[in-house]
Formats: C-alpha cells, structure tokens, sequence
C-alpha cells in the first residue's frame, strides 16, 4: 500500500499533461477528454451541417437540380444521426467531462480509464458510419429513424455497417452516462447534498439514468434488424408474421427520452447561466429539479405520440394524448422559473446570456408546437408534414444547440484562461438567430400548408417559403465557421481572464484559477 | 418576406419566374371540405391561440425585464427566489388548460374513428411508388401512379399547375357518401393523405387500418404519400375526385364493364406485335419505376433487364420472378398485381425491347397455367 502512495507521490513532481499524441490518446484527464468530446461535436457538426446545406440547396427551388433523390435521402438520413449522435450528443458529454468534476469538487471523473475508451470508440462509430457513404449502394437512406421494412428488406447492403455503428455509440453513451452517475453520486464535495447540486449536475444525473434506460432499447431494435436483414429472421416483416408496427414500438420507446437526453443537460446549463447575468439566485431551485425528474419520467410513457397515425386504438390514442400534453405542465414550470428570475434581476446581455434568452424564447415557440401536435386528432394533419421538422428544429437548434454556445462562450475563459472577443460572440449570436429563424419559422407555414417532409422536390404552391428556407439556412450555417474562429481566437490568446470572469456566476468552478489547472481540487473543497 | 423573396429572385437572374407566378404565401392550415377537417380545423385554431395568449403572457414579462430591469439602468438586483403560491399556480392553471383542451380533442377523435355503416368500401393499398384502388363492392380496381413528366421534374420544360399532384386514375367518390377507406400496403410504409379531407392513414404491410370521410363538395383533391417510402417518396401523388352520387353510378358501372372485358383478354388469342403494344403501357406503368424505362435498372438495387439473364434465358425463371417476386429484395410478387394480360404483355416485352430479341412470347393462357400448376 505504501509502495503505491510512494510511488504516486513522486509522480506529482512532473505530472502534467503528457506530449504529443499520447495526451490525447492515452489521456484519462477529463478536461482533455472533455476537450476531445468537444471539438469531436464540432466536426460532426460542420459535417451534418454540410448535408443540410445539400438539402437545402436542392430545396431551393422546385425540381430535381442538384442531387438524385436518392442522394437525397441518404443526405436526410445521414444529416439526422450525424446531428443527433455526433454533435448534440457528444457536446454534452464533452460539457459534463469538463464541468461535473469542477461542479461537485471533485478531481476526476470517477471512471477515467473508461472515460478514455467511451471517447475513442466515438471516432470509430463515426468512421463506419460516414464510410457507408463510399460504399455501393451508398449509405442508409431510409431517415433517421429508419423504419421497416425500408431499413430492413429494402434497405441497401450498408445497413449492416449502419448498424455497426450504432452498437459502438450505444457502448459509448452507456458508459459515459455510467461515469456520470458514478462520479455524481460518490465524489461530490463534503457538504454538498444532492439538493445543493447545481442544475447542470441534476440535469445530468437524470439525463444519465434516461440514457442508461434507453440505448439498450435501441440497441436491441437495431440487433433485431440485423436479424431480419442477415439471419433470416422477421421481427419486422409481414410476410414471415413479424410486425413492422412492433419495430416504430420499440424505435420510440428509445427515441421520446431520448430527445429528452437531447434537452436536459441544456435546460441545466441555462439554470446557471440566466441568474449569472440576471445577478439574481435561480427562482424556483426545488421545483426546477423536480420539473426535470417528471419530464423524464413522463419521457417514457409518450412514445405512441409518434404514431397517431398508424392505427393504434383509440384507448391507446387518448392514453398518449392526455400523457403528452401532460408534459407541458413541468416544461411551462421551468420556462415560469427562467423568466421569473430574471424579473427585477439587473440583466447585462455578454454572449452566453444572448443565447440563453433565445434559448428560452425560441425553446418555448417549440413547446408550444409540441403542444399543438399532441392534439391527436389535429396530429393526423400535421404529422409528417413540414410542421414537425419546424417543431424539432426548433427545439433542437435554438434548444439544444443554442444551449451548447451559451455553456461553451460561459466556460471558455474557464476552459481557456482567455476572454473570447465579444463582439465577434455577438456577431455569432444575431446571425445564427436571424439565419435560424429565417430557415426554420417558415416551415411552420409549409407544413399547415400541407408539404410533406423528406421530400427532395414538392408541388409550385411551396416554392416561396422553401427558398426563405433555403436562404435562412445557408445563413445559419455560413455563419457557424465565425465560431470556430472565436474559439480558436480564444484559445490562441486574448485579454486574461480572471478567476470568475462574469458578475453573478456561482459555483465551485469559479473558485479554481483560469484555466482550470491540469488537476483541480486534488483535496476536496468544503461545501457549507 | 414577398420583398425578400422577390429581391432574391432577381438577384438570381430570374431563375424563379417560372415558380413564382404560381406559388403562394399560405399561412395556415385550410378548413378542407369535410366535417372531420373543419373539427382538426377548429382544433388547430383554439390550440394556437391558447398559445399566442400564453406565449404573449410569458414572452411580455420577459421582454419588461429585458426592457426595464438592466444592469445599464442602474438596477440593484431583487434576492427573492421562491414563492409557493406563485409556483403552485403556473402548475395548476396549465393543467386546467389542458383539460379544457382535451375534451373537444377527445370528441374529434371518437368520431374520426367510428367507421361504422359506410355507404362506400375502397381498399387503398400503397405499393412503392404507386396506390391501388379496390372497389371492393363492385369487384374492380386499379393503380394510381404519377403522370407528371421526367422532363417536368429535370426542368427541360415548364412545369404544369398541379406540378407532382397529378396521376393518371384518380380515386373516385360520391359526394355526400360515408366513404370507408381500408388502408394497407404491398412493400414498405406508406401513408394516404389528402389535407383537404383531414384524413391520413398509415399503411402498413400486414395490417388493414380502417379510416373514413365523406365529402361535401364535388372538386378534385389532392394530397401525398406521407412516410418515408423509398427513392420515389415525393413522387407519389393522392388525387381524389368527389362527383355527384349519379356521376358515381355511370362511372362504376363502367369500371365495371371495362374490368369483365380485361377478363375476357386473357381468352383471346394474342400476336406478339399485339403484345409488345399493351406490354409497353404495363411496362411504364407497373416496372419503369424501378427499371427504369430503358431498361437499364439502377443497380445494384435495380437490375438491368437489358441483356439480362433472366430475360433472355429460361422462360419459367422469368415467369416465376415477375409472378412471385424475390423475396428479400425490393421485386415486388406482381402475380396479384397484374392481370393475365398484362403480365403476358410485361414479360414479351421485356423479352422483346431495348435489342433483347429473344422472338419469344407468352400468352395470358400460359401465364393462367402457370399461376395455377403452383
């Protein structure tokens, strides 16, 4: 036991981060990690941006012009699970790896050695899943949510690699939610009881047991296609008794928490950003954790809302109905919250709290459409329509992704040691929100107007508003380059930043130097 | 935003005219012409300005704070951060909302799903990329396909009014009737749409969903397959023609009479010329999607029929393929699909077109036989 306290001792003479490729490689320093996570999202993120200014392109006006449509299609399907698997989700790992640690005062993650293993196998997923793309047949063309039989009996030869990838995601999500818990739950600070946790904390812990419950669902509806498509089975295909119904069943049971998972973390983030630059405690503490915990658990009794249309009976029908738009009481609850603390605060609006507004904002015109497409009878009208891409982009895109900037322009002096150029910040900020609405409000219209979604041409009445679209879009996404160039701007130098570089932040974090050195709260912080 | 658009145009050279002299603005979902719509229609209204009325509430502290309670004005920040009361009330009030809300949805949905004592049966089966329409009273039915041109969608010509919403055979129905619709599907997911009616249904292979609509205005509607269902998703129109009840009557006793003489063809005795003729419409209809019209496929899900094998070689291995299908590929089991006739026709064409010059006929008798030596 000495041996080993002796050893460890002498190591503390030279121990920081290693050089090379080795430190990224073989590191199992969550901030590295986080960092990794990180940039990994941003890549994944300009690439599935890429395939949507493809679509939009081809969008731009009626006809076929620039792509076939089963190019088409496989730019629809890959843009989603690109989005969904490697930029959200991976941003928010990459947020917990770097920030649960420095929340709850503890050194590392509990786990590090697997932190590195769950980084790592990200890559690989993704380096199977884009090379789909060069393969014959090309890749998965059947939306994100492939159903079947399309994915299964009519699905092309590179489904099985589809597959593939999404097992190793599954692993990686698995066990980066295992660590959260696991660090949440035994390496918090003396002193901090689970209702002193900060909000981003509470959000992950939830968002960690949701991911826990729900990728092994997916995991097992993807084996069940492999089945079908390899072993001769037919979970899914009629003409051998199976039930293409059993397969939207399964897919959704993972798919409602899973835009859960998409979403909590960011509701966290903005819990703490708001009071910072209201300069005014978060309203409503309590009630904000347990609004988290009942939108995860109603999370798991929605599922069917995806389905009103395929058939299921009308008990069914009303069950999802009434459950869905029960959702909106804990989700009302916590937009109350968000805006009851900023009322009488004394508000400046820097970067992070630009975003966190829009956040609100723009999240709530999402809830608010989310709300209109749990009517079950006014769902068969919208459903599958441009209203529902309208209704997930903006819950997704000022949701999840407007949440990621807001956290990341809040920490980067944090990660950094260096202030980022607020003008720039802003400048990023107001051409990402005019480019996001220009794109996505007018699909509203389409969608009422009755276009339907993953389409790559449509009828002469919809050209107007999907050249807006297109314009919006392009914007949107030119736009997202300035950050990369913030960012590295920030990164590269920029005015120094102090320990805690904004008025009212609170927290642990703030406590440690800028940058966080390379090992934080090697002793633990005491929490009163 | 018709400024914007328009200033686009032109900086665009033009590029749009065509579109946009027939395009619209349309804001809103339309009431349609049904009973079911106008209630989903009603519904929609209410539920959107119970949310204007929120979101005004909501959005109009926040913009006071935004306005009012800055760092810049010299505010000093309020400490409070709880207030029982308060949040006790943002709970239930929501949730009285929503059970107003519910009840008339619930009605809605009662109605919409009580397809008993229709006056009209019709099957609509979805098939990739295509619907068929079975008057399952009247014992005859046919497919619907797209008759929008190649060049339309390429941009070699201009594009007509109904651009992607127009088909050969509309489904037709009486106005007035109970129409009940028995939606299922041959290959993957489809879903039957027509906005106007505020009917759409899923239709799934293996399963027979039931919906139903009754039209109130004789017109012609038109909607789009709604599911994801493959390369030639967005090119599967649904075109509805609503008629007076006689209109109907003349119009089925027609169908009628037209489906006891295709029956009668398959007695006849057929040339090869006389084959190659019908078997080119059948082609185009029922194989052009995916084999395209030429005969060259899109492989590798599609193979190329010119210089192929199987239509070039054994006669019963082709037979059986067109007849039976593959099973685990997209090659559907036309055996149901087709007539006599028009299998007859598809497989001398095959065997005949794009310089397979087998000389090789087979008669609808022969592809009788077949399908009952099995």
């Amino acid at each position: 036991m000495s041996a080993v306290a002796d050893t460890h001792a002498q190591d503390d003479h030279h121990h920081g981060p290693a050089k090379g490729i080795t430190r990224w490689l073989l590191t199992t320093n969550h901030k590295d990690i986080g960092s990794m996570y990180l940039i990994f999202s941003f890549t994944m993120f300009l690439l599935g941006g890429a395939m949507a200014m493809v679509i939009r392109a081809e969008l731009f006006q009626p006809g076929l012009q620039i792509v076939e449509p089963e190019f088409f299609n496989q730019m629809t399907t890959m843009h989603g699970l690109i989005m969904v698997f490697g930029a959200v989700m991976p941003a928010f790992v990459g947020l917990a790896n770097w920030m649960i640690p420095l929340m709850v005062g503890a050194p590392d993650m509990a786990l590090p050695r697997m932190n590195n293993w769950s980084f790592w196998l990200l890559p690989c997923a993704f380096l199977i899943l884009v090379s789909t793309l060069f393969m014959q047949g090309g890749a998965p063309n059947f939306g994100w949510t492939f159903y079947a039989p399309l994915s299964t009996t009519y699905g092309p030869p590179s489904t099985t690699f589809f597959i593939f990838a999404v097992h190793i995601m599954g692993v990686s999500s698995i066990m980066g939610a295992i660590n959260v818990i696991a660090t949440i739950l035994n390496m918090r600070a003396p002193g901090m009881t689970l209702m002193k946790m900060p909000l981003f904390v509470w959000t992950w812990l939830i968002t960690a047991f949701l991911l826990i419950a729900v990728m092994p669902v997916l995991a097992g509806v993807v084996t069940m296609m492999l089945m079908d498509i390899n072993f001769g089975t037919s979970f899914f295909d009629a003409s051998g008794g199976g039930d293409p119904v059993l397969f939207q069943h399964v897919f959704w049971f993972f798919g409602h928490p899973e835009v859960y998972i998409m979403i909590l973390p960011a509701f966290g983030a903005v819990s703490h950003i708001i009071p910072a630059f209201s300069r005014k405690p978060l309203f409503g503490y309590a009630s904000m954790v347990y609004a988290v915990g009942a939108i995860a658990l109603l999370s798991f009794v929605v599922w069917a809302h995806h389905m009103f249309t395929v058939g299921i009976p009308i008990a069914g029908q009303l069950f999802f109905m009434y459950a869905t738009m029960l959702i909106a009481v804990p989700t009302g609850v916590k937009v109350f919250n968000w805006v009851a603390t900023m009322f009488r605060g004394s508000l400046t609006f820097e970067a992070p709290m630009l975003f966190a507004v829009a956040f609100v904002i723009l999240f709530t015109i999402g809830g608010f459409s989310g709300l209109m497409l749990a009517i079950a009878p006014a769902d068969f009208q919208y459903h599958d329509t441009y209203f529902v891409v309208a209704h997930f982009h903006y819950v997704l895109v000022p949701g999840a992704i407007f949440g990621i900037f807001a956290s990341a322009y809040f920490w980067l002096p944090k990660w950094t040691g260096h202030m980022y150029d607020e003008t720039l910040a802003k400048t990023h900020f107001w051409l990402s929100f005019v480019g996001m609405n220009l794109a996505f409000f007018p699909m509203h219209f389409l969608g009422l107007a009755g276009m339907p979604r993953r389409i790559p041409d449509y009828a002469l009445q919809f050209a107007d508003f999907n050249m807006v679209s297109s314009i919006g879009a392009f914007m949107f996404g030119a736009t997202q380059i300035l950050f990369l160039v913030i960012v590295v701007k920030c990164v590269r130098g920029g005015e120094k930043a102090p320990a805690n570089p904004w008025d009212g932040a609170e927290g642990l974090e703030w406590t440690v130097p800028s940058p966080a050195p390379y090992h934080t709260f090697s002793t633990p912080p005491e929490v009163k | 935003m018709r400024v914007h658009a328009k200033r686009a145009g032109v900086l665009l050279g033009g590029l749009m005219a065509p579109a946009l002299s027939t395009a619209d603005w349309t804001l809103n979902m339309s009431p349609g012409v049904t009973g079911t719509s106008n209630d989903i229609f009603s519904l929609h209204m209410t539920i959107l300005w119970i949310c204007v009325v929120i979101g005004a509430g909501v959005f109009g502290v926040m913009f006071w704070s935004i306005f009012a309670h800055r760092k810049s004005s010299g505010r000093k920040p309020a400490n409070f951060h709880e207030n029982t009361l308060v949040e006790i009330l943002w709970t239930i009030i929501p949730l009285v909302i929503l059970v107003v809300m519910a009840i008339p949805a619930t009605a809605t949905l009662v109605d919409m799903y009580d397809t008993s004592e229709a006056d009209v049966d019709i099957k609509v089966t979805g098939y990739q990329w295509r619907w068929k329409y079975d008057y399952i009273d009247d014992d005859f039915g046919y497919f619907s396909n797209i008759s929008t041109s190649d060049d339309e969608i390429y941009n070699r010509t201009d594009k007509s009014e109904n651009y992607l919403l127009d088909v050969d055979n509309p489904m037709v129905v009486p106005v007035g009737a109970k129409v009940r619709l028995l939606v299922t599907a041959n290959d993957v997911i489809h879903s039957w749409w027509v906005p106007a009616f505020g009917v759409k249904k899923d239709a799934i292979p293996g399963f027979v969903n039931e919906t139903w609509t009754r039209v109130d205005e004789p017109g012609i509607y038109r909607g789009q397959c709604t599911e994801l269902c493959g390369v030639k998703h967005g090119f599967m129109p649904v075109v509805v023609k609503a008629v007076p009840q006689d209109e109907y009557d003349d119009w089925v006793a027609e169908q009628k009479e037209a489906a006891q003489r295709e029956r009668e063809l398959t007695e006849k005795d057929w040339t090869l010329e006389e084959l190659m003729v019908r078997g080119e419409k059948a082609y185009a209809s029922a194989c052009a999607a995916c084999h395209q019209a030429d005969g060259s496929g899109a492989p590798p899900a599609f193979p190329a029929l010119k210089g192929s094998q199987i239509a070039l070689e054994d006669m019963d291995a082709h037979l059986d393929v067109v007849v039976n299908g593959v099973s685990g590929t997209a090659m559907q089991a036309f055996g149901g699909q087709l007539s006599e006739v028009d299998l007859a026709a598809v497989i001398t064409y095959e065997r005949n077109a794009w310089g397979n010059d087998t000389g090789e006929m087979v008669t609808p008798k022969e592809v009788f036989e077949y399908k009952n030596q099995e």
